[in-house]
């Protein structure tokens, strides 16, 4: 779910209050496909604690990245299906499709919006 | 819309300036590392000074409740030097801290309110594990990022990353950068790793002989830079040597109304022009290559001082990354969108170049305790107009007019000062 700007039609995910194009405060929920293409990323080596938690590290790299939505506006994910240990592999602009995963145990446990390649 | 050209209300000079050495200390702590600062400070005004005529101080921190557990720094720091009861204030930018404290002082300086102001700024990061300074440093990202996963050299690889595939270049256009500024620090007794990359190889070929250890031959500096033994991946395309250190360290600058100037100095170095900006995180980015807030806080400082880019004769600029280097001299006008790597692997921001580019060796050799970054650029910057700067002293006769460019976050706080010599 994304906000959408009721006066300019600039939608942000996650959602915001007063729009970042024309500074109004009239937004609107919009749900949006979970569709989009890789804009940029990075693959981490060198982790932060919750991620090297997760079995993450310097031979174990993460990829994360800034997808641009197909309706408009981006958001920053984690990307799932490409190997991080090959980042010259990963493709600008490849097609991804979002699905939620979980990171933590028990009562930390939150839920992640992660973005793949389009499945088959 | 209302724009009004901005003008600073009296003129405000530099009359002293002075820092800790950068770097990891078990057995130094901020307030250690302030008192360095201060005092080198003081002495470094050529009239001298008496501290009890400072009215207030300013300076920048940006996370020591994380890193060692203590906030509200600023009667802290007003009891080390004495100052109680003066007013002493913590600004936080993330990485700008001390150079948003600079332009604190100069503007309760040029307001009329103060006439002797000191600011400066100091972290202290190294005790803590990489992984916590890890998390600590991506507290200065947007929140977006940081529950993502991004560390900090994963938002300027993620940066880098755009910036590569827009210019189709990789990371061996960013190598001249890393390779000139090491040559730079090699001269900075302040500095964290005061080493070339030369430097750097032959003493790991004499280690390895002394351990009987076989070594390959790395041909060239750029050699050295591709091999991954001794430049791993940090967060690709962001190596080892792409990244600026942990660090401790603190620097000082005592800013003082134009008119009693000369009270202090024969040569007082002046503050013309000084902008401040802010940039927006990587999910709402227009252009990832750039920063918006650069651009707006050169602008002002630019307009302010009547100045152009090509004005300004050499800059130290926020170098925590290789690919941040580039795209400062990109946003600051020196070298079109695009260009800015071309002008490195031409030489142009070499020491004895046309635009001298971090010759304090930059946040990558010199170091980058966060909070003191922005002040020890501008005493950088002084000390180059006053020809003060020894072995790594630009060649250039007519030196000026200098510039700092501070960022904090990965754009989010952008702080551009010019300085002036008459």
């Amino acid at each position: 779910m994304g906000s959408k700007c009721c006066s300019c039609g600039a939608i942000s995910v996650p959602p915001r209050p007063i729009c970042n194009e024309c500074l109004d405060s009239e937004m609107e929920w919009i749900e949006l496909k979970g569709k989009g293409k890789l804009e940029s990323f990075t693959c981490t080596a060198v982790c932060p604690p919750f991620m090297a938690e997760e079995g993450y590290s310097t031979e174990n790299p993460y990829c994360a990245g800034v997808v641009k939505l197909e309706e408009g506006g981006s958001v920053v994910a984690l990307i799932d299906g490409v190997d991080a240990n090959v980042p010259e592999n990963i493709e600008l602009g490849m097609s991804l499709e979002a699905r939620f995963t979980h990171l933590g145990e028990d009562s930390s446990q939150e839920a992640y919006l992660v973005f793949g390649p389009v499945s088959v | 819309m209302y724009h009004k050209k901005r003008s600073l209300g009296r003129g405000v000079a530099v009359v002293g300036a002075g820092m800790s050495k950068f770097g990891m200390f078990q057995d130094k702590d901020s307030l250690n590392l302030f008192t360095e600062a201060y005092q080198e400070t003081i002495s470094s005004v050529e009239k001298g000074i008496d501290p009890k005529d400072i009215d207030a101080v300013y300076f920048g921190n940006f996370a020591s409740e994380f890193f060692v557990h203590q906030g509200h720094w600023g009667p802290i720091i007003a009891d080390l030097i004495g100052l109680t009861p003066k007013p002493c204030t913590r600004i936080e930018g993330a990485c700008a801290s001390s150079a948003a404290a600079f332009r604190e002082g100069v503007f309760a300086i040029a307001s009329g309110f103060y006439d002797i102001v000191m600011v400066g700024g100091v972290e202290e990061m190294s005790k803590c594990s990489t992984p916590l300074a890890t998390e600590g440093l991506a507290l200065g990202g947007f929140p977006d990022e940081a529950r993502t996963g991004f560390t900090f050299p994963g938002l300027y690889g993620t940066r880098a990353v755009a910036y590569f595939e827009r210019y189709g270049i990789t990371r061996e256009q960013l190598m001249p950068v890393t390779i000139k500024s090491h040559h730079n620090a090699s001269m900075n007794p302040k500095a964290q790793f005061g080493l070339s990359i030369r430097n750097i190889m032959d003493k790991r070929i004499e280690r390895a002989q002394q351990k009987g250890e076989q070594l390959s031959p790395w041909n060239s500096e750029q050699d050295f830079l591709r091999d991954s033994k001794v430049n791993p991946v940090i967060s690709w395309p962001m190596h080892l040597y792409d990244c600026c250190p942990i660090s401790d360290g603190a620097s000082c600058i005592i800013l003082v109304a134009e008119e009693i100037a000369r009270n202090y100095t024969d040569d007082p170095i002046y503050v013309i022009g000084l902008g401040q900006g802010s940039s927006t995180g990587l999910s709402s980015s227009k252009d990832l290559t750039s920063l918006e807030g650069v651009k707006y806080a050169a602008n002002e400082a630019y307009e302010i001082s009547g100045l152009s880019p090509e004005d300004v004769q050499f800059a130290e600029v926020h170098d925590c990354f290789s690919i941040a280097e580039v795209i400062a001299t990109e946003d600051m006008g020196f070298f079109p969108p695009g260009e800015g790597y071309k002008a490195a692997e031409a030489g142009l921001t070499r020491l004895d170049g046309p635009k001298p580019i971090n010759t304090s060796g930059g946040l990558k050799c010199k170091g980058h305790p966060v909070g003191a970054t922005g002040t020890a650029q501008l005493l950088e910057v002084w000390t180059q107009l006053k020809a003060q700067a020894g072995p790594r002293q630009i060649p250039n006769p007519n030196l000026t007019i200098g510039a700092a460019h501070n960022v904090g976050g990965h754009g989010g706080t952008c702080l551009v000062t010019i300085l002036e010599r008459r």
